[in-house]
Parts: C-alpha cells; structure tokens; sequence
C-alpha cells in the first residue's frame, strides 16, 4: 500500500480481442504489485498515491476481490493454501479504506470435497464481511456445483448466476464453469445470456456494472482454457454501459485488458502461480522458491467513485 | 570416522533409492496395454486401441486434478476428482470408437477404440 507505482499503465500496450502472447506478456510486463488506476469513461489512467487515490476514496464505496484459493491443494509450492487465505483476510482487515464487502471468484476448494468447503468456510468466516462467490471448475467436481451453490450462493437462481445493488453498483454474478463440453473453454449458455439481457435491460447506461465470473472473459490464451467460449455474446450486452468493471480469477496472476468502456482483470490467486501464458508445459502450479511465493499471490481493491470512475489496485501478500 | 562411514553409506543408499524409484516410474506407463497417464495435461496416450474386455486404467501424474468422463451415451462413466497420484478404471466390453475428455480442463480430449 505504502509503495504505490506512479508510473501508471501503459495504454499502448492495452490489448484488444484475441490478445496475442506478445501483447499478454506487454501487459504482465507493467501489472506489478501495488498499480493504482482509475477507470473514467473506460479509459484507464494512472493515479499516484496522494490527491487523486484519496479523492477516490472519500466518494466512493469500496470493496475487494480474492480468488482461487483452492483449499485442499496440497502440492509443493504451497502445502498449506488456508495459511495464506488467511494472510489474505488479515492484509484485508489493514486496508486503510475498510471495504464494504469482498467477492470471491471462484476456486475456493481444490477439488470440490466437503471437508475442503468447511475448511474454507471456516477462514472466510473471520472476513466479518458479506462475500459474494462465483464457482471456479474445482468447485463443482462431480455434482455440477450442488454443495458450492448450497454453501456459497443460496440466493441464486437455478442456474447459480444472480445479480445485486450495492454502493450505486450494479453487481453480476456469472457462472462459467459447468456443462463443459470436449476441447470448449468456458461457457455461459444461452439461458444465462438471455438471463443477462433481461438482466440489463431497465438500467440506465450510467450506472455502474461490475461483472463477476472465474474463468475470463476474454480470450486470454484458450488453448490452455483460459476463455470463454460465448463471452462475446455477454460483452455485447454489456457495452452500451458507460462504466463496466469486469473481474475474473482462473489464471493466477493480473492480466488486463480495456475495451471501449469495458475495462477486464484478471486476479493473482492467494494460493500458488500459474505460468504466463504459453509458457512451459501447461497451467498447472508454478513452482517458486518458498521464499518468493507471497510476492506472487494477493488481493485486490476497487473502489467505485460516483458516475464515471473505477478504481482498481492489486497488492501481493509480500 | 564411524559417522563419516555411515553418512556416506547413508547417502549411497538414498542415492541408490532415488535412481532405482525414477526409472520405475518411468517405465510404469509402457508396462500395461490397457494404461494411459496424465501428465501436464494431456492424455498419452491420448488414442489407444484395446481388445474388447480390456479394463483401462488412468494415473494422473499431474500436481492439478482431473477427471475422466466419457462422451458417449451409451457407455457413460465419469472418474471422481482424481487428484496426483489416483487411479481410475473403465472396462469396455464392445468395440466402437469412444471419447472422453477431463470436465474440469475440456481441452484435454482422448479417444479409445475397442476391437
């Protein structure tokens, strides 16, 4: 928090749909800890850390997202993941700017076990906040998301998707992770589209929209899973708004991206890293000396400012 | 010196134990017909042919779980959470061209054929 970078994005290397690897790995180049931006009119700025951060903050409302913290992990670069979800809520309760609430998207357990989903709920309890989930594919091994829905979302819909207002934000909770199909990446469906659509459809475009969903909504690197087969069809319906934030977990580390008035992240997880895209062997755990692994995990705030503007800060749990 | 000795034997042994286990592993997965393994995900292999009776059976030597569900409705099966080091078996009895992929990672995609 102290250590806030000013020398803010680099629009240029913002990447547009179908972001090649060059250009992903331009935007992980500059996504290092403590980035402070804002949103205005879609178009991200830098912000240092005194006025502008501050003036952010006084009329705004603030939240923050954590993600894959895929309780049950029990591989070598982290053995105990609820030590560090633990850290991440601790970090959380030292925020300057208390949030009013946090989201969570998705991967909170490893591999979908009962015990892992008490464990996880056991930590996130002392959050002592309202926390707003998305399932990730390891939640819904096996039984399509029953236990993670019952737990974590019983206000849903049927379809798990749901939507609410808070601080003069509209929030959307999307599902992509279920009803997978051979070599597809994620997929909404046309039920939750349509679901969407109806969703938006009375709202004024400048309200300001938060998306929700785990894995992104983007085409980040799909060979790997890392997109969403029919996000297209959800953006579309979404880019009449002018102010939408849209925050993802799935891959591990901050990738983003704008367009138009649509600005899209990626967040670390508080678990373990992922490689950068395309590199190595696959997406699986990254390993890192014990002693680095904090500065690869972490959390995020957003703090919404009245009609115009969002802004996004990642820190690590160094 | 009595340590000395026994140190070195020490490391001779885990040495020893270290090799021995690294070419078992290895040559695990060529041993049975009917096995296929995952490993940075992907199935390999990710096309075998089997004799109808044939029971396959999948490792995952990943440090990410998978699964293993078939494609097809008239052979349905579906593996549980299989996490590094679990197994899963299925039995194909008639010959036909069967799919399957990991419904938690649906880029990973095999195919076995039963004669």
């Amino acid at each position: 928090m102290s250590h806030l970078k000013s020398d803010g994005p680099k629009t240029g290397n913002v990447t547009t749909r179908g972001a090649s690897r060059r250009s992903v790995m331009a935007c992980l180049a500059w996504a290092g800890a403590g980035v402070v931006w804002t949103v205005s009119g879609g178009i991200p700025k830098s912000l240092g850390l005194g006025g502008d951060a501050i003036a952010a903050q006084a009329g705004g409302f603030s939240f923050v997202q954590i993600s894959d913290s895929h309780i049950g992990f029990k591989g070598d670069v982290n053995p105990t993941p609820g030590v560090t979800l633990q850290q991440a809520l601790d970090d959380i309760a030292k925020l300057p700017t208390p949030p009013a609430m946090l989201v969570h998207t998705g991967d909170v357990t490893h591999l979908s076990k009962a015990e892992e989903f008490d464990a996880a709920d056991q930590i996130l309890k002392g959050a002592k906040r309202d926390i707003h989930y998305v399932p990730g594919e390891h939640d819904v091994i096996g039984d399509d998301g029953t236990r993670f829905f019952a737990r974590f979302a019983k206000d849903a819909t049927p379809g798990g998707w749901y939507s609410f207002d808070q601080g003069g934000v509209h929030f959307v909770a999307l599902v992509n992770v279920l009803n997978f199909k051979p070599g597809t990446g994620g997929s909404l469906g046309a039920a939750q589209i349509e679901w969407l659509e109806k969703d938006l459809h009375d709202r004024g475009a400048s309200t300001p929209i938060v998306v929700l969903a785990h894995m992104p909504l983007w085409p980040i690197y799909p060979s790997w899973g890392w997109s969403t087969d029919d996000s297209a069809q959800a953006m579309g319906h979404l880019k009449r708004f002018g102010s939408v934030t849209v925050l993802n977990g799935h891959i591990h580390q901050v990738v983003q991206k704008v367009e138009g008035t649509v600005a899209l992240y990626t967040a670390r997880s508080t678990a373990f890293p992922q490689p950068p895209a395309g590199e190595g062997k696959g997406p699986g755990p990254m390993p890192i000396a014990a002693d680095k692994l904090k500065s690869v995990l972490g959390i995020r705030q957003i703090e919404i400012v009245p009609t115009t503007a969002a802004a996004v800060k990642d820190q690590t749990l160094a | 010196m009595q340590s000395v000795l026994t140190r070195r034997m020490l490391a001779f042994a885990v040495a020893a134990g270290l090799l021995f286990g690294a070419s078992h592993v290895i040559a695990q997965p060529a041993a049975a017909p009917g096995q296929i393994t995952i490993d940075n995900f992907a199935f390999e292999p990710a096309n075998l042919t089997i004799k109808a009776g044939t029971t396959v059976e999948w490792l995952n030597r990943d440090e990410e779980p998978h699964t293993v569900v078939g494609v097809d409705p008239a052979l349905p099966f579906k593996s549980p959470a299989l996490d590094t080091g679990d197994k899963y078996s299925q039995r194909f009895d008639k010959p036909g061209t069967y799919k399957y992929f990991c419904s938690i990672h649906s880029h990973m995609v095999g195919t076995i054929v039963v004669q």
